[in-house]
């Protein structure tokens, strides 16, 4: 009995939760500021919650999760840099990067589909060093577009744009202070959660809509979905134009939340990170729920977020990089050698 | 024969789960010569050479009963390595051998000769230096011995098949221990002059004193080459002779003769359905990797129960495969008169037909998904059928839900209700829930392959007369392929046999067992145009 | 013409770094003692993949793993300062323990992953390193004491991040160095004035001719045998798993080795970062000079060494002259090492797919 209650929940999101309940009682022993904790969790989870959900889409087509998400984030990022060119504040300015990023990143994704229905069987390894060359590629971009506004390029000469944009009076926490209030001390980021729960309502339709069902039929099964007349290339080719849209606005969102843009090399490890917080909310390589999203996303920056400040009192020391290191790639690692069960890639 | 013979294999029994697939085979063979095992599919022969392999299956599987004497000696055979050390060698089907390398570095593979080396005094046998002139030599030596002339050196990659065929026979000459060797239907991929050769070779083999199993379905090929033919049957040994005493017309008759009631077969007489054809087949080539179709014409009655029938790897499964639009395809179907896009599944399924795989598992399931889903998902996509109305459709959940729960009934499938996964049923009910599937679509016309492959006996029963129900009350047209003559003879009107591809000839429920051997074996004509003459 | 079309990636990057040296502005004295040096620090480390390459198990991006067990034997003789050429090898004695152990454990993860062998291993890459790094950030110092508190942290804990290596460095690039000066036959005079780091080179050719006498004997012979088709090599007789491993810990201990040879070059190691791109430079560099994932000769690792590290000299300098930035030749350089590696894994990923059919 104790038994089927282990495979339920599964040993990873079980180790996980034991350790994030551990951290908290700490944390609470310790006499860290709890309030501050858990309103740094909520955001935290807001800010990747899209994030994550973009890794649903190819998983459900068959294609792994989606390792070339920085292909859809560096469109997001173009977003929300020409929202900052273009002068633009508040609402304007995030609805704008937002409406930019999403048929950029769909663009993006389109291209990406291309790669991914070629390497049927090695999307993860193709993906990664793909979406490590185009956030390369993004760099020059970043160092020789024709950017002109003085809050992004570098004060005193130089070439290109920083490397950190500050969003201060744009749209920094423009979401998470829409709607918020207060409860017991926590400050709950309504509108962040707000959105968060609009995106869940749409993807939760889209995956039961006929072409959301088909989606799932070819990933699932792919010689099954051919016999009923479904094309795989046509299904894997759409999840990866909506993952990548995802991922597009998803940066927008976490942008603001953060209150910087981050260029650079920042996208490099994104879809590392996402990936692993839906492994850890209980997915596999083959399949993914919502549910498994937003438990996987809590979860691990639930950890991070807990982390830094009880290590600080424990040991003296900047554990919580190390840790996200471990986690995330020890998770990995753990599905990578899970025996694969049903399924096939041709 | 004189002496103690090579091979003896005493009251040889295995079943498997309760299934018993040979019950009591015994038969010997001397040295140097060649015993032929003959039968349908399913009929043992492959079970009987995994015993005497060794092959972890069988062993895996609660062992077997009975016993093997080689050469007098009794033989305990529990692994491949076990059976090389006693001189068993096997070539088998599926060629077993690594393009990159060289023939000589295939025949001599993890059993290279080596040289000892400064560093193989500490670490051994893996860094020994690999000797390879005394392994050109060997090569060379085995690949003469069986008229193999080409150069030893030469990688295996772009070989033609029949040469290949040869390395993987010098590869177990090589072994000079043997003294048995198994030929798992050498043959099936060969042209005649390469089988005729193959055939040669034996022969060289035998004069060496080794003696060979030879495992083919080419009746004239076991009439020219066995010393002795051994015919098996529903795991049962049906008859031992040798080929001057009998003739390929009763080999074939003994290899598929079963005892059928006339009361068992439900097959309408040809008065009683008219000449009206729902389904028009000309010229269909199939592309299907071991089941290729080389021009097959046929008619399908509409109304009737048509069977399929044939040998493994003769073609039979290709044709649905084909006008379903699974694998690549060249022809003309029509249907109701009217052209058949050939390649497009989405086609055939809006052409009002439906097809159950034989490959229950991989493509007919989605076995990490509930039955009800299973049994809806085709017609969700291809009809519309299972969706909520309004500007965004998504999936009807309760109304999947009823519609399976009906489906559950009327096919009696056993479970614990429509929200199981389909992987924890049983092969009945998997296969039900594949018909279950196939009916949503409400076809007029539904291929049906291998219905009722390793279901038991009881949920085969029911799946048969479900299917004629089918089509007595719904005038559901069916074509049914099946390696179980006996099954296809019990309900189908009429039966055809496909042969290397083509069709080799419709034959009715009632023709004689002989006939239907014959057909099989594609030996029907030959034999008929020698009574012509 | 076939000829061309076989060699078409080093012969691309070959004019991609003669355009690169010429807009460089370098000088040809400069430009071929900075390459030197770097062949000879890197061809080590670059013919390690080799192995696991032909066994079957793709680009080994947990050669990572390697070159951290060099770096922990390296901590070892700076700890107890173990000088010179002997403190060298010393260092290479002790090294192999941690790169066996790394090795083993890498193959074993990599047979429960077949067929995404090189996923895993870019994973555990960054997973290893995080381990290294709560050893070296937080376990020195406290669980494991240090009696050399200057080369700990100012809180005590942790290693600095930079450890000189003087006590060894140029152990044996500088053991004998040959330098031509007045070479007058034509093509042979560009070698003037150019170091060669003799007893290097001569280890590294050491390691080419131990490479290409392995594959002569049984063991290399499985490698191959596995490397081709593990389940014809199981049916005869081959103990597949276990000679995945050794191929493995070969390649892991190779790279440990090849790790201090480039330690010894620069003279200093980062503690926390000299190692982390060992992975995909290596591959990069092996894919440049033509291997494949299923296809690597000891002539490619060098030839690709030699071609990447070019590239990488002049990308900064080229970059500063054409675009006016050195930045972008810094950044583009290392989208070259990118973008080659995930051409060269969507090239094989799409051939295995087209062979199938």
């Amino acid at each position: 009995m104790g038994n089927g209650l282990l495979n339920k929940v599964g040993i990873p999101r079980l180790i996980i939760s034991l350790f994030l309940a551990f951290l908290v009682a700490a944390a609470f022993s310790f006499g860290l500021p709890m309030g501050q904790i858990f309103s740094a969790m909520l955001t935290r989870f807001g800010m990747n919650a899209l994030l994550v959900l973009a890794m649903i889409p190819t998983i459900q087509a068959g294609a792994g999760p989606n390792f070339g998400l920085p292909f859809g984030i560096i469109c997001g990022l173009v977003g929300a840099t020409l929202a900052i060119e273009l002068d633009l504040r508040g609402f304007t300015a995030l609805f704008f990067a937002i409406g930019v990023s999403i048929p950029l990143g769909a663009a993006a994704g389109w291209l990406y589909g291309l790669l991914l229905n070629r390497v049927k069987g090695q999307e993860m390894t193709v993906g990664t060093y793909m979406g490590f060359s185009i956030v390369s590629v993004m760099c020059i971009f970043w160092l020789m577009a024709p950017y002109k506004s003085p809050e992004m390029i570098w004060p005193y000469g130089g070439d290109g744009l920083r490397v950190t944009v500050v969003l201060d009076g744009r749209m920094e926490q423009l979401l998470d202070r829409f709607l918020s209030f207060t409860f017991y001390g926590v400050r709950i980021p309504t509108g962040l959660l707000l959105v968060t729960a609009l995106c869940c309502l749409l993807l939760w339709i889209f995956l039961r809509t006929r072409t959301g069902l088909a989606m799932s039929v070819v990933g699932s099964n792919p010689r099954f979905a051919e016999a009923s007349g479904l094309s795989v290339n046509k299904y894997r080719m759409l999840a990866s134009i909506i993952s990548c849209a995802m991922g597009a606005a998803g940066i927008v969102i976490y942008s603001q939340s953060y209150g910087f843009i981050q260029l650079y090399q920042a996208p490099l490890y994104m879809a590392l990170y996402s990936v692993s917080a839906i492994l850890i909310g209980g997915a596999s390589l083959q399949r993914a729920t919502i549910t498994q999203a937003l438990i996987g996303t809590f979860l691990f920056n639930g950890l991070l977020v807990i982390a830094l400040p009880v290590a600080n009192v424990a040991m003296d020391s900047d554990i919580s990089e190390i840790m996200r290191v471990i986690i995330s790639n020890g998770i990995i690692l753990y599905a990578l050698t899970r025996k694969e069960v049903g399924g096939d890639a041709r | 024969m004189t002496g103690t013979p090579r091979l003896e294999m005493k009251n040889i029994s295995k079943q498997y789960y309760g299934n018993r697939v040979l019950k009591g085979v015994s038969f010997s063979l001397g040295r140097g010569e060649v015993l032929s095992l003959v039968g349908e599919n399913g009929a043992g022969k492959s079970t009987l050479m995994n015993i005497l392999f060794g092959m972890p299956v069988i062993h895996a599987t609660g062992g077997f009963e009975g016993e093997i004497y080689l050469d007098g000696e009794k033989a305990d055979i529990k692994s491949p390595e076990e059976a090389m050390k006693l001189g068993i060698g096997m070539v088998h089907q599926e060629f077993m051998l690594l393009p990159g390398f060289s023939i000589t570095e295939n025949i001599k593979l993890n059993r290279e000769i080596t040289k000892d080396s400064l560093l193989s005094r500490f670490f051994g046998k893996p860094l020994k230096w690999l000797d390879m002139p005394a392994m050109k030599d060997d090569a060379r030596v085995s690949m003469d011995a069986i008229g193999l002339g080409i150069d030893e050196m030469l990688p295996v990659k772009g070989l033609p098949v029949g040469h290949m065929q040869f390395v993987e026979i010098a590869r177990e000459l090589d072994k000079k221990n043997i003294r048995l060797l198994v030929l798992d239907e050498p043959t099936a991929v060969l042209t005649e002059s390469d089988a005729d050769k193959l055939l040669e070779a034996m022969k060289i083999l035998t004069d060496k004193g080794i003696s060979i199993l030879f495992i083919s379905h080419r009746l004239d090929e076991v009439m020219t080459a066995s010393d002795k033919i051994v015919i098996l049957r529903d795991g049962e040994q049906i008859a031992e002779t040798l080929p001057s005493e009998t003739s390929i017309e009763r080999i074939a008759e003994l290899m598929v003769g079963r005892k059928i009631e006339s009361g068992e077969m439900k097959g309408r007489p040809p008065s009683e359905l008219k000449d009206d054809y729902i389904l028009q087949i000309r010229d269909l080539s199939v592309s299907m990797p071991g089941e290729r179709v080389k021009g097959v014409n046929l008619d399908v009655k509409r109304g009737e129960i048509l069977g399929i029938g044939g040998l493994a790897g003769q073609g039979k499964i290709g044709i649905a495969n084909g006008i379903m639009g699974l694998f690549p395809s060249g022809g003309d179907v029509k249907k109701n008169g009217d052209p058949v896009m050939l390649n497009n599944t989405r086609g055939s399924l809006d052409n009002g037909m439906a097809f159950v795989s034989e490959d229950r598992r991989g493509t007919g399931l989605l076995l990490d998904d509930s039955i009800e889903f299973n049994i809806v998902a085709t017609a969700i996509q291809v009809q519309c059928k299972f969706l909520t109305q309004g500007k965004i459709s998504i999936l009807d959940g309760k109304g999947m839900t009823e519609y399976a729960s009906k489906m559950i009934r009327e096919l009696d499938i056993r479970c614990t209700g429509p929200g199981q996964l389909t992987r924890r049923l049983s092969g009945g009910n998997q296969q039900k829930v594949c018909i279950a599937r196939a009916i949503t679509l409400e076809p007029n016309l539904l291929f049906v392959s291998e219905p009722t492959r390793g279901i038991d006996i009881g949920a085969k029963k029911l799946i048969l007369d479900h299917l004629v129900k089918l089509n007595r009350e719904e005038g559901l047209t069916i074509v049914m392929t099946s390696s179980e003559l006996a099954e296809l003879r019990s309900i189908c009107d009429r039966i055809a046999i496909v042969y290397q591809g083509k069709l080799e000839g419709i034959l009715l429920p009632t023709d004689s067992d002989r006939d239907f051997g014959l057909m099989m074996a594609g030996e029907y004509h030959k034999i008929h145009r020698k009574e012509a003459v | 013409m076939r000829l061309l079309q076989k060699n078409i990636v080093p012969i691309v990057f070959l004019v991609l770094c003669s355009i690169g040296f010429y807009y460089s502005g370098l000088s040809w004295m400069f430009f071929a003692n900075d390459l030197m040096s770097r062949l000879a620090r890197n061809s080590f480390l670059v013919i390690s993949l080799i192995i696991p390459v032909l066994a079957g198990m793709g680009l080994n991006f947990g050669i990572v793993l390697g070159a951290m067990a060099g770096q922990f034997a390296a901590f070892i003789t700076v700890v107890y300062n173990l000088t010179g050429i002997t403190g060298f090898f010393l260092a290479c004695i002790m090294s192999v323990p941690f790169a066996v152990l790394f090795g083993w454990l890498t193959g074993i993860l990599f047979n429960k992953a077949k067929g995404k062998e090189m996923i895993t291993g870019l994973i555990l890459g960054f997973f290893a390193n995080g381990l290294y790094q709560l050893v070296c950030l937080i376990f020195i110092g406290w669980i494991i004491p240090i009696s050399n508190k200057a080369l700990l942290l100012p809180s005590g804990i942790g290693f600095v991040n930079t450890l000189d290596l003087k006590i060894w460095q140029y152990a044996i690039d500088k053991f004998y160095v040959f330098r031509a000066r007045s070479i007058d036959i034509p093509v042979l005079k560009y070698l003037n004035n150019i170091n060669f780091p003799v007893l290097t080179l001569v280890i590294i050719a050491l390691l080419c001719a131990a490479v290409y006498l392995l594959f002569r004997t049984k063991l290399g012979q499985d490698f191959r045998a596995v490397g081709q088709n593990r389940h014809i090599a199981e049916v005869a007789g081959i103990k597949v798993d276990r000679v995945r491993i050794i191929a493995v810990i070969f390649s892991t201990v190779l790279a440990a080795w090849g790790q201090l040879i480039f330690l010894q070059n620069i003279g200093n190691v980062q503690v926390y970062g000299s190692h982390v791109q060992v992975g995909t430079f290596a591959v990069a560099a092996l894919l440049i000079g033509g291997a494949s994932v299923s296809k690597a000769t000891i002539g490619q690792a060098i030839l690709g060494t030699v071609l990447f590290h070019a590239l990488f000299i002049v990308s900064p300098l080229a970059g500063k002259n054409i675009m006016g930035s050195a930045q972008v030749g810094e950044y583009f350089r290392v989208f070259v090492a990118y973008g080659v590696i995930g051409i060269a894994l969507a090239l094989h990923a799409w051939q295995r797919l087209t062979k199938k059919e």
